[in-house]
């Protein structure tokens, strides 16, 4: 009986008169990589700030580690690890900085901090930017910081929007193959995409998702066999639109 | 909210001003001594004195209520802005353990401590310029933190509620400089039509100057009304920046 680290029941959001999500119903298992699947708009980003306890739902239920999101936020908050789309590393501090000062907001102690931020850098191969202002980083290597600081408390769970959308095809495959480690680690995953490609290599489930509501959840390989052709064809075939636009 | 997940927003905040004091603290140092010299001296060759006090011994307490304003109210409006909207650092801390009410409360102290470490830092200037009378002005300290909690909290008032950055100049004009300027710092209200005093008496800084000025010359129980309002109005307006702070970062 695999364990449930994510489960919805009807999650709404409303942002004033509009409905971003509407009614959603899903479960996220342990160890397993799940994919929301959309254009800009669907509401897979409403989705993930919802289950990182960012913004409460409008109604419906959302649980993380069986605790309701409303009712324990920084419970659940100490065990998952967010990566952002857009860079919000701290430019008054530098890379290991970053690190350091990230762990204390989850109480790790200053001895254990430093050699854990050497680690994570080690992970993302960027030890020798230890020193460096942010402001100096590539885009592919800010999105491999933010990945680092995701996981400085071990999170069980890693939430990710976008998380290569903007990179050059070099980074984005870097940020796969740790996405990947991670996997062996048996982290559960969860991430936001517009790319097929990604959905693809990483995800074991994907919802595709379109104007707030869940088409369908499925294995990528599974819908591919159903519907034909690629994820793109499935996205197609199933809300009538491009992915891409 | 939580003392700890408050205290490591207030710690971020430290970590990064010890990076870079050595830039912003001589800026710091120079507005207020412009002041003393400026006023002090040049006025003061004018104005001998006022209720029997050099005119330099006069404003000088008045100018450590001010740097202490200054300085809280720059750190929670521009400072506060720019970690909310441009380096989106709030989101960064929201996705921990730490939690809205934390970051909050963590700014406030932050704010408040500055404005204590500040007027601090005046009140040694004009010790050492011989312009204080006597060391009970050592008890305005404390006082500083608590006036520092109230200029943090309209500070963060008015991040929650601003459309934009640029919306501050009007905060800085219209609330700020006239109340930097009728606090009874330069010269004393009752001269004024009874009005002044009155309005003076609704703002924080009139009240800080009256402590720093009768603290500075041993008359601590002159002081106590005024530190009295200083502790209610620091409740009362408590509540606020914690619900529109909320009301501006969670949809």
């Amino acid at each position: 009986m695999p364990i449930n680290i994510v489960t919805a029941h009807g999650l709404t959001k409303d942002y004033g008169p509009l409905r971003a999500v509407e009614g959603v119903d899903f479960t996220i298992t342990q160890g397993e990589c799940f994919g929301f699947l959309g254009p800009n708009g669907a509401g897979k980003t409403t989705v993930m700030r919802i289950i990182s306890c960012f913004m409460p739902p409008t109604s419906g239920e959302v649980k993380v580690f069986g605790m309701n999101v409303v009712e324990s936020p920084s419970r659940i908050k100490a065990r998952i690890g967010v990566m952002p789309q857009d860079s919000n590393l701290d430019p008054d501090l530098s890379v290991f900085e970053n690190l350091l000062v990230y762990s204390r907001y989850f109480d790790i102690p200053k001895k254990k901090a430093a050699p854990l931020a050497w680690e994570l850098l080690d992970f993302v191969e960027m030890r020798e930017k230890a020193r460096a202002k942010i402001e100096s980083l590539s885009g592919g290597m800010k999105h491999r910081l933010l990945l680092a600081r995701s996981l400085v408390n071990n999170p069980e769970l890693l939430v990710l929007d976008e998380p290569t959308t903007g990179l050059d095809p070099h980074s984005r495959h870097a940020v796969w193959d740790k996405l990947k480690d991670l996997m062996a680690r048996d982290t559960t995953l969860l991430l936001t995409t517009h790319y097929m490609e990604e959905a693809e290599k990483l995800c074991d489930r994907v919802a595709i998702m379109d104007l707030g509501k869940i088409v369908t959840i499925d294995s990528p390989l599974r819908l591919m066999d159903m519907h034909g052709g690629t994820l793109e064809h499935v996205y197609l075939k199933l809300t009538g639109r491009h992915l891409e636009t | 909210m939580k003392l700890k997940r408050a205290f490591r927003v207030w710690q971020r905040n430290f970590t990064v001003y010890t990076k870079l004091y050595k830039s912003s603290i001589a800026l710091n140092f120079v507005e207020p001594a412009l002041y003393l010299v400026a006023l002090g001296f040049g006025l003061g060759a004018f104005v001998k004195e006022i209720n029997g006090v050099p005119y330099i011994n006069f404003i000088a307490p008045g100018i450590i209520a001010s740097s202490s304003m200054f300085a809280a109210i720059y750190e929670c409006t521009y400072g506060t802005y720019v970690r909310m909207t441009y380096q989106k650092t709030f989101d960064a801390i929201l996705a921990t353990p730490v939690n809205l009410n934390d970051l909050v409360a963590g700014e406030l102290m932050w704010g408040a401590t500055k404005s204590m470490l500040y007027g601090t830092i005046i009140m040694v200037v004009i010790s050492l310029f011989g312009l204080v009378d006597s060391p009970a002005l050592i008890l305005a300290i404390p006082v500083l933190f608590l006036s520092g909690l109230i200029f943090a909290e309209v500070s963060l008032i008015a991040v929650a509620t601003v459309p934009g950055i640029d919306t501050f100049n009007y905060f800085y004009t219209l609330l700020m400089t006239p109340m930097f300027l009728f606090s009874g710092i330069f010269f004393p209200l009752e001269n004024l039509p009874p009005v002044v005093a009155r309005i003076a008496f609704f703002t924080p800084l009139y009240h800080l100057v009256n402590i720093c000025r009768s603290f500075s010359s041993g008359r601590i129980w002159a002081g106590m009304g005024d530190l009295a309002w200083i502790v209610v109005v620091a409740m009362v307006l408590a509540p606020y920046p914690f619900r529109l702070m909320r009301r501006r970062i969670i949809k």
